[in-house]
């Protein structure tokens, strides 16, 4: 495996003020895998994510290729590899699209070609047509594939994605299903955070059902899937 | 027959274009658990805002008991008996308490510019009546900034009983909550819901906390309501399944 | 026609020194959101820097190259005081950080008399400029005109740093989202640090730059500047380079046209413009809403509660032991005291703003001024010292009153920057209205009734007053009224879902604090005997925001130790070393990295763990 890292996170637990958000969180990434964290709004999703990444604080273990990471900075945890494409994609909005990727520009990881904006560019057509545009003049789907590309500048192992398809159209989404996949095939490792069923069965390789801050089963996508229909409509699915 | 306690009657709000909430029509009776779900950005926190007072519609009209009050602000629906809580939960953190309900006690009586007299000894046996209500009795004289979130949930509930509302909006009130914390919350709203027939306008995302206590259910999409009814029938609404799970989702 | 351009030239060469500090100022708060009150200090220190380096290099390469490197080096000290003290402090909230660049503003103005003398330092022409150039048949100062072209040529450089080069596009995307910049592997700490050193080798730069106009170096020159930096940056609007540049130049042609067009109220225009601007834009002319308010200013584990029966006993006794003084002092030991005590009173007002109604004021000394004048004026106009006692709050309560509408209308820095301006524009009235307050000169010989002259009579009036006027606040903070005011300050959303008026609330705080610092401006105009535009002034502002946060602005009594702790040591100092300020300073800075809390804060934080610890 050329790319990706093994991830590993053990007992996150976090908390926004009093609120108390994760309940012991546990998952492991294989290289080169791709998993989903399938779940309501408000389970846990985005902070599990954001724990990982050290953007929370959080109680727990987190070690990224064997590293325990768990108390470095977020800044740390992305040069050692760990890319973060946020949900609300928090774009610079008063940067144009070649500043924004210019922000996640991090050296080559090696063994591995480095993404260049020539790279992106290949990769999301749109975005080199609006190269000079400010990102706050940009559709939703557009600033999605800016997110992703300013996160892949910084040559990331694992990709944490949260929420990549949410308020996108149909086609965008196709789009980002194809990067996904496309990113996959180079080995990287991609943690994804996801409500869109279609798009999770598109890309992922296994998936965990978040409920209530904790991890409430695991299995393929279409198990995990299921048991999420059946929950929300109060049918018993055991 | 007699106006119903809340009546929404064509809602509509747009953003540059977007249109948030479409001809949202419903109505709310005393003592009824009512819950507003649907997907993220159909469109629920636009119209929870409408009613509560923060956001004005561009078109349509809110009624309390056949009031007009969709030109009321925020902090004129309270003295009309609008009581609500955040999704957030929103306290006073560096005051006790039992200090939080007297606030809202005090506001009720409109004694809240009062230069005399100490607050921490007006309504007091009222501000511990209320506590008690909530499972809070003990811990009147800790700062709220301490309190665990649950019970931060639940003096929350006692600041918006504090008014003896008819009425009280509820946003994901159980949200950040712990599962048995959950449950027992919902349970308290219910009981307070019936025995003071005050009507609870609900959103919630945890689906045992929609399906087990709310008498009747809203389904929001794209800002306008597909589904209406009894937690049995939203249950079974082809259009709900879809929405909620994809087109793909299987039975 | 030709005077109008003369002048209008050398409003634009004076807007060249404001851009470069604003610009600093502006830049430092937009990434770091520091209020770095030391900037003017900096400033100075690059006149003062300059100057030496100019008597030992010679010829114009030493002339440009002492200018160059005084800003390298005062950045560079720029850097170490951010490495050093406000990385310690970077999640306190804003006002601390305010308080501990105010104390090394003060440790500077007495080193660099240390270092260079108090008189005032002329520094070397600019070789090669130094004469005069006909514009349209005016002589214009050939170095003013090269200012004229170096501020857009400065501008030209930031925005190109700002947008071509790496550096400024992680400031930008910084300004807006600190946390998603770090996300992406950006270490900020560092990139924090760089643009700290840059704002202050601007600021120092701008002090160079003014010494060749034939502006002296001298230690106090830091405060002129910053108060209009200040000015620079909020009309401008936060964060934004362009806004200080607009700004800057806006201030400075006011400030030329002001003195050539009407002279009387040359010194309120700039503040007047600012009010406006603040009123019609809350956020400046080019500045965005502030993106997440941070830490907020009162944060307490504790929640405030009225004297139990042994504390008010122990309260009363102290009360009863201060009213001894005059068994053991003589006349000086009891003007000190009352001095104190009416600094108590004034303290604690403003306490009832800050710590109940969590807003910042960074011109409570309007009212306190207010008092002052309305007492000596009423005493000029023939009327009885009680009367004059009266007086004096009154006009401080219509101040408040007109103040504090505007004021309750914005939020954090800006409402804080609001007071600031409205406090400038008494001073300025008082100073410049000279048939009615005697300007500069001030009203005198408002001495106390035959009945109050004694010395041991005024301290126990001074006494009573604070006494009264602290018990009358804690009555207020437990009322009613002060819950609500503690709640509006906690939650203000909440505060409106149980229909509370925030602006209301705090309008009526802002009375009441206004009132009570007037009664104790009112007193300090008998115990002076005279009146001066000083008690209008932003150091009195400074001094009382200082007494509230040393003493604890989380806690009710906080004020009433930081005041006499501050109030004391000033007047200790001053009479014991000629570098009173020097300590002073250190020990601002000392208190707010050792006891962020305040000295109450702390002392309760110790008590707490006493007893939990048995």
């Amino acid at each position: 495996m050329s790319g990706g890292l093994q991830l590993e996170a053990q007992d996150l637990a976090a908390a926004y003020g009093r609120a108390q958000v994760l309940f012991g969180v546990s998952l492991a990434l294989a290289p080169g895998e791709v998993l989903a964290l399938v779940g309501r709004n408000g389970a846990g999703k985005s902070t599990t994510l954001k724990a990982i990444m050290g953007l929370v604080p959080a109680t727990g273990t987190v070690r990224l290729g064997g590293q325990d990471i768990a108390r470095l900075p977020a800044f740390e945890r992305a040069r050692l590899g760990l890319g973060y494409v946020p949900e609300d994609r928090r774009i610079f909005t008063d940067l144009t699209v070649l500043e924004n990727l210019e922000t996640g520009r991090r050296p080559p990881r090696s063994g591995r070609a480095p993404f260049t904006e020539a790279r992106l560019f290949a990769m999301f057509p749109n975005l080199a047509e609006m190269r000079h545009r400010r990102g706050g003049a940009m559709s939703g789907g557009e600033q999605q594939m800016l997110a992703l590309a300013r996160t892949l500048m910084g040559n990331p192992a694992v990709l944490l994605l949260d929420e990549p398809s949410e308020g996108l159209a149909p086609r965008i989404v196709a789009e980002m299903a194809k990067a996904v996949a496309a990113l996959k095939a180079e080995g990287l490792s991609i943690l994804v955070s996801e409500q869109n069923v279609a798009f999770t069965r598109a890309i992922a390789d296994r998936a965990l059902l978040i409920e209530r801050g904790a991890v409430r089963a695991a299995g393929s996508v279409g198990e995990i899937e299921a048991r999420l229909a059946a929950d929300a409509l109060g049918t018993d699915a055991q | 027959m007699s106006a119903p306690l809340l009546e929404a009657r064509g809602l509509a709000k747009a953003y540059g274009g977007v249109e948030a909430v479409r001809d949202v029509s419903f109505t709310l009776a005393p003592g009824e658990m009512l819950a507003l779900i649907g997907p993220n950005g159909a469109g629920k926190s636009t119209l929870f805002a409408m009613l509560g007072g923060q956001l004005r519609p561009d078109a349509g009209r809110v009624l309390l008991q056949g009031r007009d009050i969709t030109r009321v602000p925020a902090s004129g629906r309270f003295a009309l008996g609008v009581g609500r809580t955040f999704q957030v939960a929103a306290t006073f953190p560096s005051l006790s308490v039992r200090e939080n309900v007297q606030t809202a006690l005090l506001s009720r009586a409109g004694e809240l510019f009062r230069l005399m007299g100490r607050a921490d000894r007006s309504h007091r046996a009222e501000a511990d009546a209320l506590l008690g209500h909530v499972g809070l009795a003990g811990a009147a004289d800790r700062a709220a900034g301490e309190l665990a979130y649950g019970d931060v949930k639940r003096l929350e509930l006692a600041l918006a009983l504090g008014n003896a509302p008819r009425l009280l909006l509820m946003d994901e009130p159980t949200a950040g909550m712990a599962r048995a914390e959950r449950a027992d919350l919902m349970r308290l709203a219910r009981d307070i819901a019936r025995d003071r027939a005050i009507g609870v306008l609900f959103t919630e995302h945890d689906m045992e906390a929609v399906f087990g206590h709310a008498d009747r259910i809203l389904v929001l999409d794209r800002g306008a309501l597909i589904a209406e009814g009894p937690p049995d029938a939203v249950r079974r609404d082809p259009k709900v399944r879809a929405v909620y799970l994809g087109e793909e989702a299987g039975p | 026609m030709d005077l109008i351009l003369a002048q209008f030239l050398t409003g634009l060469a004076a807007a060249c020194s404001l851009f470069l500090v604003a610009s600093g100022l502006s830049l430092i708060f937009g990434v770091t959101r520091i209020v770095n009150f030391a900037h003017g200090a900096f400033y100075m220190l690059g006149a003062y820097a300059a100057y030496w380096l100019q008597q030992r290099l010679a010829g114009p390469v030493g002339f440009w190259g002492a200018v160059v490197l005084a800003a390298l080096l005062v950045g560079a000290l720029g850097a170490l005081m951010e490495m050093t003290l406000l990385r310690r402090i970077y999640r306190a909230p804003e006002l601390f950080q305010l308080l501990a660049t105010f104390g090394v503003t003060l440790m500077m103005e007495d080193v660099v008399v240390l270092l260079f003398g108090p008189e005032d330092l002329l520094g070397a022409r600019a070789p090669g400029l130094k004469g005069a150039v006909e514009v349209m048949g005016q002589q214009v100062p050939a170095y003013d005109l090269f200012l004229v072209a170096l501020g857009p040529l400065v501008l030209l450089a930031l925005t190109l740093a700002l947008k071509r080069t790496r550096w400024g596009i992680l400031v930008r995307a910084a300004t807006q989202d600190r946390d998603m910049v770090a996300a992406l592997g950006v270490n900020q700490k560092w990139l924090f640090t760089s643009v700290f050193a840059l704002g202050i080798v601007l600021a120092a730069l701008g002090g160079a730059l003014q010494l060749p106009r034939g502006e002296t170096a001298h230690h106090t020159m830091d405060l002129k500047i910053i108060v209009e930096a200040f000015v620079v940056v909020v009309i401008g609007g936060l964060g934004s380079v362009p806004g200080a540049f607009l700004a800057a130049l806006l201030v400075a042609e006011l400030n030329a046209f002001g003195i050539l067009v009407l002279p009387e109220v040359s010194l309120v225009l700039v503040f007047l413009v600012m009010a406006v601007v603040l009123v019609a834009r809350p956020y400046g002319l080019l500045g965005r809403p502030q993106s997440a308010q941070r830490g907020a200013l009162v944060v307490t584990a504790r929640p405030w509660r009225p004297f139990t029966a042994p504390e008010r006993a122990i309260a009363l006794a102290l009360a009863a032991l201060a009213a001894m003084l005059p068994l053991a002092g003589g006349a000086y030991a009891l003007s000190v005291g009352a001095e104190v005590a009416l600094f108590v009173l004034f303290a604690a007002s403003l306490h009832l703003v800050m710590g109940a109604g969590g807003m910042a004021s960074f011109g409570h000394a309007a009212y306190f001024g207010l008092g002052a004048y309305g007492a000596a004026l009423a005493v000029t106009a023939g009327a009885p010292m009680l009367a004059a006692l009266a007086a004096g709050p009154l006009l401080a309560l219509l101040g408040a009153v007109a103040f504090g509408w505007f004021c309750v209308r914005l939020s954090g820095v800006y409402s804080a920057m609001l007071t600031l301006a409205f406090a400038q524009i008494a001073w300025a009235v008082a100073f410049q209205w000279v048939g009615v307050t005697g300007g500069d000169n001030g009203l005198i010989g408002i001495w106390p009734a035959a009945w109050a002259a004694s010395p041991a009579t005024f301290y126990w009036l001074s006494l009573a007053a604070a006494l009264l006027g602290v018990a009358l606040l804690r009555m207020v903070i437990f009322s009613p009224f002060g819950l609500a005011l503690r709640a509006v300050r906690d939650n203000p959303a909440r505060a409106e879902a149980l229909g509370l008026s925030r602006q209301r609330v705090q309008w009526a705080a802002f009375a009441i604090a206004g009132t009570l610092a007037g009664v104790a401006g009112a007193l300090f105009a008998f115990l002076k005997g005279s009146v001066f535009p000083d008690v209008l002034g932003i150091p009195l502002s400074v001094d009382a925001l200082a007494m509230v946060l040393l003493g604890g602005v989380g806690t009710v009594i906080g004020p009433v130790p930081g005041a006499i702790l501050y109030k004391l040591l000033s007047i200790v100092l001053v009479s014991a070393t000629a570098y009173s300020k020097l300590l002073l300073g250190g020990l601002v800075v000392a208190l707010v990295v050792a006891a962020p809390r305040g000295i109450a804060g702390a002392a309760l934080d110790l008590l707490a763990r006493r007893r939990a610890t048995p």
